[in-house]
């Protein structure tokens, strides 16, 4: 096991990204920022944070559970949903960022797209993530990226945050079976 | 060798005495110690055994005639052997009812050519067995047949002008009354009983007072004319304490308790599978109790196994679609030994008694019932009670499956049952023909 | 979790998860989210051998919001109506591949035959059977229950419900007394004697032929359709009696607590056990109920199909 990130690492990962987000939609007028919950959830808010203490205005921030929209539900015990909450403004024509800890094979990300989907019709659609380990299996990729993290599939990364774990840090171990 | 020289050789009498019993030429020729084998007898090993007067049953459902898909009159006797009994009684309710002489004549035959066992047919009370008009008893009576027990057993006489009037009829002829007592109106529909299981089931109850408020009155309409009352299958611990007060004060009734009602209780409905669907339905475990003892004191005076038959469609359905009933004959002595020899409330002489000689002396049975003695008729049954065995469906000698007690273990092994002095099972197989 | 046959089987944990699932689903199906692929390619067969429109369409709407292939085989005109056995049915189900049979039948305890026989595979679901259970309406009234008066979340806990009516026949009572229960909630029927099963006793719940007593002190009042045949079988003398006793009516609606609310599973008899007037007032949640029991019914089915088919070895 080895530490990949500590917190100060995550700490100055998401201001660049905020920063990157700014940057790229010139500003927050249009921003909808959505965390996949559990961990993007939070994200989400922090990136949130950030970028308010940046503008000094509030950036609508909410939370999509893809759980129902999963492609390999079957293969596991049913899971507990989790909260889905869309800002009051909606995502029509909005430029809605999807934040998640780690991007790893894509399929979340694409069933966030379908959820999205169900939603509305966003603008535009980008994806920030804390880490992004490759194996990606669908033609997937980031706009924002914390830290690229080599590693092997056999490999585990796991995101603690110190809103639900009581400390910041990004651990990879070995040998956690896929 | 002569197949019907038995020699069982070192088993225990119902006393616990150790016998020597050698049967030739259909009755018991011999009873000692140590008795050197007479000429081509075959001789069995019985020294773990008990060799009881053979049983006899005054409730068995034959189905024959109507409904030979689940038993006929051969199969139920198979059963019989296989049970150990060498007399059943063929309850009424076949199609047609056996509320004429054809019919019981009839079924008294097929017993006789299938050659297992007696086959004792029981007459009809009312014709149909609709409660309204008396059935012609007498004929029956006066038949080949010779019947002395009528039931309606199915349906409840529940008329009592009727039933007096059958009371006093059956006097003449030294007939007996066997009352299946459930008052129909407060049992419309019932499924269970009714207490909390059937609360949480939602399945109609059966209330305990249905059956005992007509054993209550019955008693009375008995005694009044004088008549022999026989009460079928008492299955709750109220129906006993009628019958207690009755008995105590002189009255002539008997009565008789299943197999399945001395250890089956309600709770086993809460699976829905209508294995454990029955009529008189199971009850609680202070029934049990109260039933077990009665047993015992001789308030309840037999045990008879209401063995009824059913097809599998009639029980692989939804409970309330379901048939009453369950098989009985081939596990009758072991549920017996299990509930009340084990448990150490009886003793073998009390079994003997309770399932072979009083039921025979309240059907005039002469030639069944008879203590082990030289001389008498050669209906004998041989169980091991030291061995066990597990009950399995699929190996039922019945024609029907139904039993309440598959992959349970029970002990005691009937290996032998002897009718008139000829194997009828032998080391615990059935003889494969007996008509001669 | 493969049925759903009884509250009986459930935990607390898992009702509280199938509240929790429900508010959820709720929530999407409030939004502009009509509809999910969360059960696409699943078969599910709505197997109603005893009428009820309201129940069989809640269910429907539910699975086809899931995106379940839905197959109605009802009782008017169908095999089950014909005397085809339970049995013979199951089978052809089991044959058409049935991942689940939602089923309503007549015989108290038909869905535990089809669960424990080794006649089909896919789940059984029961949709209130004879006079057993209805454990899909118990969750949907649990459900309506702490949206109001526990603000939607967590259990039941301090909550006092009155269960007014016919509850020797009623499955709705049955299930709601014990998942009440479970959730923490404290339970009072109240019935004339010959409407109370014996062994009621035996329930956890109290007992009371006073409605009067009974309703300023409670926070839900449920109310059970009366059928009007129980008047022949000599249950009680008349409407006009029952209604007079046990009917929910302006006077006893004036009695309850000011954050009470009225419940009734419905079809609702107004007039007999329940006047109109209260049925349509502010305090009653009824039509609430049967929007609320789509969201339930979903996630009864996102609970049971959903996830990794349980292992099954006995029937191949």
């Amino acid at each position: 096991m080895s530490v990949a990130m500590s917190a100060s690492d995550i700490t100055r990962a998401l201001t660049r990204i905020s920063h990157e987000i700014l940057e790229r939609n010139n500003g927050s007028h249009s921003l909808t920022l959505l965390g996949i919950p559990t961990r993007g959830a939070h994200l989400a808010l922090r990136i949130a944070g950030i970028i308010e203490g940046i503008e000094g205005a509030a950036v609508p921030v909410g939370t999509l559970d893809i759980t129902l929209h999963r492609d390999d539900l079957r293969t596991r015990p049913p899971r507990p949903l989790m909260p889905t909450k869309i800002p009051r403004a909606g995502i029509e024509s909005r430029s809605v960022v999807l934040v998640d800890d780690v991007l790893f094979s894509g399929r979340t990300i694409r069933a966030a797209l379908d959820a999205l989907g169900e939603i509305g019709r966003p603008k535009d659609v980008q994806l920030a993530v804390l880490v992004d380990r490759g194996h990606r299996e669908l033609p997937i990729r980031a706009d924002f990226v914390g830290k690229n993290l080599p590693t092997s599939r056999s490999q585990e990364v796991k995101v603690h945050l110190s809103e639900i774990d009581s400390l910041d840090e990004v651990l990879i171990e070995e040998g956690g079976t896929q | 060798m002569n197949k019907n020289i038995f020699h069982l050789k070192g088993g225990s009498l119902a006393s616990g005495e150790k016998r020597d019993v050698v049967i030739s030429e259909g009755i018991i020729k011999e009873i000692g110690v140590s008795i050197t084998s007479p000429e081509g007898a075959l001789v069995l090993d019985v020294s773990d055994s008990i060799i009881l007067s053979g049983l006899v049953d005054l409730h068995t459902h034959l189905r024959e005639p109507g409904k030979e898909d689940s038993e006929t009159v051969r199969s139920g006797s198979r059963a019989a052997a296989k049970g150990g009994f060498t007399a059943i009684s063929a309850m009424a309710n076949t199609s047609p009812v056996a509320d004429t002489a054809g019919v019981v004549e009839q079924v008294f035959r097929l017993g006789k050519d299938a050659g297992y066992c007696d086959v004792f047919p029981i007459g009809a009370i009312t014709q149909g067995l609709h409660g309204r008009e008396l059935s012609e008893m007498g004929a029956m009576a006066d038949s080949a047949a010779r019947v002395r027990i009528f039931s309606d057993d199915g349906n409840c006489v529940s008329d009592p002008m009727v039933m007096r009037r059958a009371l006093e009829y059956v006097k003449s002829f030294d007939g007996l009354i066997a009352q299946h007592a459930q008052d129909p109106t407060l049992t419309l529909d019932a499924q269970m009983n009714e207490g909390v299981v059937s609360s949480v089931l939602g399945l109609k109850g059966w209330p305990a007072v249905a059956e005992e408020a007509i054993i209550a009155r019955d008693i009375l309409l008995a005694d009044h004319v004088k008549s022999r009352l026989h009460i079928c299958h008492v299955t709750t611990a109220g129906g006993v304490e009628i019958i207690r007060w009755a008995k105590s004060r002189g009255m002539n009734v008997t009565a008789e308790v299943t197999p399945h009602h001395l250890l089956l209780t309600d709770e086993l409905a809460r699976s829905y599978d209508p294995i454990f669907k029955v009529n008189p339905p199971l009850r609680t475990e202070k029934d049990i109790m109260a039933l077990r003892e009665a047993l015992c004191d001789g308030t309840i005076d037999i045990v008879a196994t209401d063995h009824a038959p059913h097809p599998a469609e009639s029980k692989e359905c939804e409970w309330q679609e379901a048939a009453f009933g369950m098989l009985g004959l081939e596990t009758a002595l072991s549920i017996v030994q299990k509930t009340m020899v084990d448990s150490g409330l009886m003793n073998w002489v009390d079994v003997q008694n309770r399932l072979s000689i009083q039921p025979a002396a309240i059907a005039r049975y002469q030639s069944q019932g008879l203590e082990v003695r030289v001389g008498n008729r050669a209906n004998l049954t041989v169980i091991n009670p030291g061995k066990s065995w597990k009950v399995d469906r699929d190996l039922v000698a019945s024609r029907s499956r139904n039993t309440p007690f598959h992959s349970m273990d029970l002990p005691g092994v009937v290996t032998e049952t002897f009718f008139n002095g000829r194997a009828t099972l032998l080391r615990g197989e059935l003889v494969q023909e007996m008509s001669s | 979790m493969k049925h759903l046959l009884s509250i009986s089987d459930l935990s607390k944990s898992d009702a509280l998860g199938l509240l929790d699932t429900a508010t959820e689903l709720a929530r999407v199906s409030d939004g502009p989210m009509k509809k999910l692929p969360t059960l696409r390619g699943r078969t599910i067969v709505n197997l109603f051998a005893e009428d009820s429109t309201r129940t069989r369409i809640s269910f429907e709407a539910a699975a086809k919001r899931l995106s379940a292939d839905v197959i109605n085989f009802s009782a008017k005109g169908s095999s089950v109506s014909k005397g085809e056995s339970l049995k013979d049915t199951a089978q052809t189900l089991q044959a058409m591949g049935a991942d689940a049979v939602i089923i309503r039948h007549g015989a108290s305890g038909a869905p535990h035959r089809l669960a424990q026989s080794q006649w089909m595979t896919g789940s059984v679901i029961n949709a209130g059977d004879g006079t057993h259970e209805h454990p899909s309406q118990a969750l949907l009234d649990a459900f309506t229950i702490r949206k109001h008066l526990s603000h939607g979340e967590n259990d039941l806990a301090g909550l006092h419900v009155a269960i007014v009516g016919d509850i020797l026949h009623s499955r709705v009572a049955r299930s709601n007394v014990l998942l009440l229960n479970l959730l923490g909630a404290q339970v009072t029927l109240v019935a004339p004697p010959t409407l109370l099963p014996v062994g009621v006793e035996h329930w956890d719940a109290n007992i009371s032929f006073e409605f009067d007593d009974v309703v300023g002190n409670v926070d839900a009042v449920m109310m059970l359709r009366v059928q009007q045949e129980r008047m022949q079988e000599l249950y009680f003398p008349n409407a006009r009696e029952y209604s007079r006793y046990f009917g929910l009516n302006r006077d006893r609606l004036k009695k309850m607590k000011s954050h009470s609310i009225v419940m009734h599973p419905g079809p609702m008899n107004r007039g007999l056990e329940i006047t109109a007037d209260v049925a349509d007032s502010a305090r009653s949640v009824i039509v609430e109920q049967v929007s609320n029991g789509v969201s339930v019914r979903m996630a009864i089915l996102y609970v049971l199909l959903a996830g990794a088919p349980i292992e099954m070895g006995s029937l191949l």
